[in-house]
């Protein structure tokens, strides 16, 4: 008889209940090679903080936030971990997926296993996730210390940019699941790049005309920093929950795409 | 539990309009040692690929271990060792890794999977190179490893899908050697190759399948019983003189096979045609008898040999 027992039958064959492999592969990968590589993408969101939110803060001075006056460094820091949260989970879900899928064949070996396509799907956005996670949590400690934390809520940011960036990378990694060529992924930036800039981050979107406003609202960065900026000013409304509502149907999604999208991929 | 540990009605797979795999039906016994031998692009690997429940068949039925691949992948594949066509190693993990984690993929406790992973580099000889990466490993040795990942799971049954291409004469024995030790324990073996050899050495029972169907069936004696003659003469000319002597010959033996560079004649009798050959005349540069192999059983049955 096999060493290995049997995973009963779940979701029609598609999940063998042990997606815990898949993450450690992924920590056992990432210890053997890159693990330095992997703390560039946490600079980038701190280098705005130092240069915007010190420097043009300076100039600016305080920003109205539902009727609390806060310093523009409070204001911008908020989007900006919402922001290191996001870059965490779409490195990892875009190009390393990219890269597992199209070269390293990577998720076919996985497949050859008792794992199933879900296993896959929620390994590996669970890393992409915890990469924007360890993003967040160091952001969250450059901002406490820098004061811009105002409340003391702040702390209860770290689950949300958690949700945040399982949404991103549950998404970035459907959306690479339907990528062959390098080209296509070249689209990627141009949708990353004026999200980042426009998502209500470095200034309210109430400067915008109506119709650019409800652009702005239907992507998913504009929501995380909104979210986000009422944990670390505890300033709270009652979108709170509507934010909330926006990742886990986001997160929700991205799963059940990628897994389908791996069977179709891999078990056709 | 049923006897068979495979089941085969009508397996068709289609790639859009194309017809890979083409209304198979075959039964592998528990224990038993089977192989599918075909030419290129014969529908070998999509087949394996659908017993491993990693291919979703387009009709027929299939059964693996008394399951049905279409939902049951996950607990089918727990009992089986997969060993690709194309070795897909994980080049971010080292050697000895690379077996960890497959482990870990079925579930093994770390102790486990460490266990197994050393007396599997033992046995793919690659001991010395269990903290190397895989990248630089050679072709030989990343099969090796291969094969020993699909190990890992102390499997019931192996699916090879062309174990043994790349691998050097020793360490193909070798192999031959730990999967008749494997078939002695009572592992079925399902594999597919191009050695005649090694179906011969390795299989009970040989299916021939050509454009997607089964050709025919049988032990490898039985094949070569019904589908060639005992002895089998080669006669060489030169290439640009076979064709007219063999239209001489024609009638000498039972049958004809004229391949490029040589002429094959079947009958019972080699050196009695061979004299009969010399006597009209026609001297070939070189001459061979040799006994029937599954290669003549091939060439007969697809017009085709398997060597390319
Ligand atoms: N994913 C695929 N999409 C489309 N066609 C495919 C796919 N996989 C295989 N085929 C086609 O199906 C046929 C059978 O392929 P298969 O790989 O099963 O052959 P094989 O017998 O293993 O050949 P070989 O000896 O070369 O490995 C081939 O014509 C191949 O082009
Ligand atoms: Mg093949």
């Amino acid at each position: 008889m096999s060493a290995v027992t049997a995973p009963k039958r779940r979701f029609g064959g598609m999940y063998g209940g042990n997606a815990r492999a898949i993450i450690e592969r992924g920590f056992k990968a990432t210890m053997t090679n890159n693990y330095l590589i992997i703390l560039s993408g946490f600079f980038e969101p701190v280098f705005y903080l130092f240069s915007m939110g010190v420097g043009l803060g300076g100039i600016i001075g305080t920003i109205d936030l539902n009727g609390t006056e806060i310093s523009y460094g409070a204001y911008i820091a908020p989007a900006l971990l919402a922001v290191s949260a996001m870059n965490g989970a779409i490195y990892d879900s875009t190009w390393n997926v990219f890269f597992k899928l199209n070269f390293a064949k990577l998720y076919q070996t996985m497949l050859l296993t008792s794992l199933g396509p879900l296993d896959v799907a929620i390994g590996e956005i669970t890393l992409a996730l915890l990469r924007g996670g360890i993003y967040a949590v160091g952001f969250l400690t450059v901002m406490s210390i820098m004061g811009l934390a105002l409340s003391p809520l702040a702390i209860f940011a770290i689950p949300v940019v958690i949700l945040i960036a399982a949404g991103f990378a549950s998404v970035g990694m459907a959306f690479t699941s339907y990528m062959k060529t390098f080209q296509q992924m070249d689209w990627l930036p141009l949708v990353m790049l004026p999200m980042f800039l426009f998502s209500a981050t470095f200034y309210p979107i109430s400067i915008y005309p109506e119709p650019i406003q409800v652009l702005v609202q239907c992507f998913p960065l504009w929501h995380g920093v909104e979210l986000v900026r009422m944990f670390t000013t505890g300033v709270f409304t009652a979108a709170a929950w509507g934010h909330l509502a926006y990742f886990v149907v986001m997160l929700g999604t991205g799963v059940i795409v990628v897994a389908r999208r791996l069977r179709s991929l891999f078990l056709r | 539990m049923s006897h068979s540990v495979i089941r085969a009605v009508n397996l068709t797979k289609k790639y859009d309009d194309f017809v890979a795999v083409d209304g198979i039906s075959f039964e592998v016994a528990r224990g038993e040692s089977f192989g599918l031998l075909g030419p290129n692009g014969a529908g070998k690997s999509t087949t394996m690929k659908m017993i491993a429940s990693v291919s979703t068949r387009t009709s027929g039925e299939l059964t693996v271990l008394d399951l049905d691949p279409n939902v049951d992948g996950p607990a089918i594949r727990s009992q089986l060792g997969v060993v690709p066509q194309e070795d897909n190693l994980d080049g971010e993990l080292r050697v000895r890794e690379n077996l960890l984690t497959y482990g870990r993929f079925f579930g093994l406790s770390r102790a486990e999977a460490g266990k197994r992973a050393d007396e599997l580099l033992e046995f793919a000889q690659l001991s010395d190179r269990a903290n190397s990466k895989v990248e630089p490993l050679s072709g030989g040795m990343k099969r090796r490893l291969t094969i020993a990942r699909s190990l890992m799971n102390d499997p019931q049954m192996l699916l090879l899908d062309e174990p043994t291409t790349g691998l050097d004469p020793q360490a193909r024995h070798i192999l031959w050697d730990r999967l008749f030790r494997l078939k002695e324990q009572g592992t079925t073996l399902v594999l597919t190759t191009h050695y005649m050899d090694e179906a011969e050495q390795l299989s009970d029972r040989i299916v021939v399948v050509d454009k997607g169907q089964i050709m025919a069936e049988g032990s490898p004696a039985e094949l070569i019983r019904t589908y060639s003659t005992r002895e089998v003469l080669e006669v060489r000319y030169g290439s640009d003189k076979n064709v007219s002597v063999a239209a001489l010959i024609a009638d000498v033996g039972e049958r004809q096979e004229v391949l490029p560079d040589r002429i094959l004649i079947y009958s019972d009798n080699g050196e009695q045609d061979l004299a009969e050959i010399t006597r009209r005349g026609h001297h070939p540069t070189t001459s061979l008898v040799r006994r029937s192999s599954l290669e003549d059983v091939f060439l007969r049955l697809t017009g085709r040999s398997l060597v390319e």
